[in-house]
């Protein structure tokens, strides 16, 4: 096995158990970086180096960087012992082991059919060939996923907007319509 | 060495009992439970990509491209409800989200 593959793994799913199981959320937010660095490794090692630096940028440059943000400004602190945890403990990892030995029962079983790749599959870079086909067949699904950053970012922002008295805010809409027979008075100034 | 699809799958799957049994276990705060769905995303998307690699179609990496902007925009809104939830209760308790009786 590619010794590359088994550093990678396991610096992911052992920062993916610090995630969970970490008292403090900022550890866990780091943990959570940590796991997202090596699994973009790991999609390097799948032949796939465009969505690696995806991984890379969206998620250790936004949304890690956006939790941690979070974290830091609801100065939640470290949580106290877990007492509560232990109510959910033995159900939990029942379903977690169950779940775990009927994923690896049927993948290790599996007889994956390699097919004859496409021609020009290995010819051009990974970037090329995903830009070919994004901006072609999968025109109208990018399309919507920009709408949906869209209505999330809307979202986002009227969710979080707060109106507060004695805070001066700008008016645009009565900035824009003033007229100049409204803010510009001529006055006689008489002579004296 | 060639890589085998089973380690890909193996690696994801114990990526995503690791992200379930983080939603059970975190009973307290939100913020952790919305890191273990981003792990569960995380593992859904490295099967994705192994398994483009190993059929030799672009389909699976797409469709992991439209799973990071949807995941992208959960982080945005979760993590805006956690904010003015915060501001509402002041605390991201599990527990203390009872107004809807749930």
């Amino acid at each position: 096995m590619n010794v590359f593959f088994i550093l990678f793994s396991s610096i992911t799913v052992l920062s993916s158990v610090a995630v969970i199981s970490s008292r403090n959320p900022v550890h866990s937010v780091f943990f959570l970086i940590l796991a997202f660095v090596n699994s973009a490794g790991i999609f390097v090692l799948a032949g796939a180096e465009f969505l690696a630096m995806i991984l890379l940028i969206v998620y250790v440059g936004a949304v890690a960087v956006l939790f941690l943000f979070v974290v830091m400004m609801l100065n939640i602190g470290v949580d106290e012992i877990k007492v509560q945890a232990k109510k959910y403990m033995f159900s939990g990892f029942l379903v977690a082991l169950i779940l775990l030995l009927e994923l690896i029962f049927s993948f290790s079983n599996l007889d994956v059919i390699y097919q004859t790749s496409n021609s020009n599959f290995n010819k051009l870079s990974n970037t090329h060939e995903i830009g070919k086909v994004l901006y072609t067949e999968y025109f109208l699904p990018f399309q919507i996923a920009g709408c949906i950053l869209l209505v999330a970012m809307l979202g986002a922002i009227i969710l979080t907007l707060r109106k507060r008295e004695g805070v001066l805010r700008q008016n645009i809409t009565e900035q824009v319509s003033r007229e100049k027979k409204d803010s510009i008075e001529i006055i006689k100034v008489g002579k004296e | 060495m060639q890589l085998e699809p089973s380690y890909f799958t193996i690696l994801s799957a114990i990526l995503f009992c690791t992200g379930l049994l983080g939603i059970f276990l975190n009973r307290r705060s939100i913020i952790i439970i919305l890191m273990s769905i981003e792990i569960l995303l995380l593992s859904v998307n490295i099967n994705l990509v192994a398994f483009s690699n190993f059929h030799g179609n672009l389909q699976g990496q797409i469709f992991t491209m439209f799973v990071l902007t949807v995941a992208a925009a959960e982080a945005a809104i979760g993590l805006a409800i956690i904010v003015i939830f915060f501001r509402n209760r002041g605390s991201i308790e599990v527990e203390d989200a009872e107004q809807l009786k749930g």
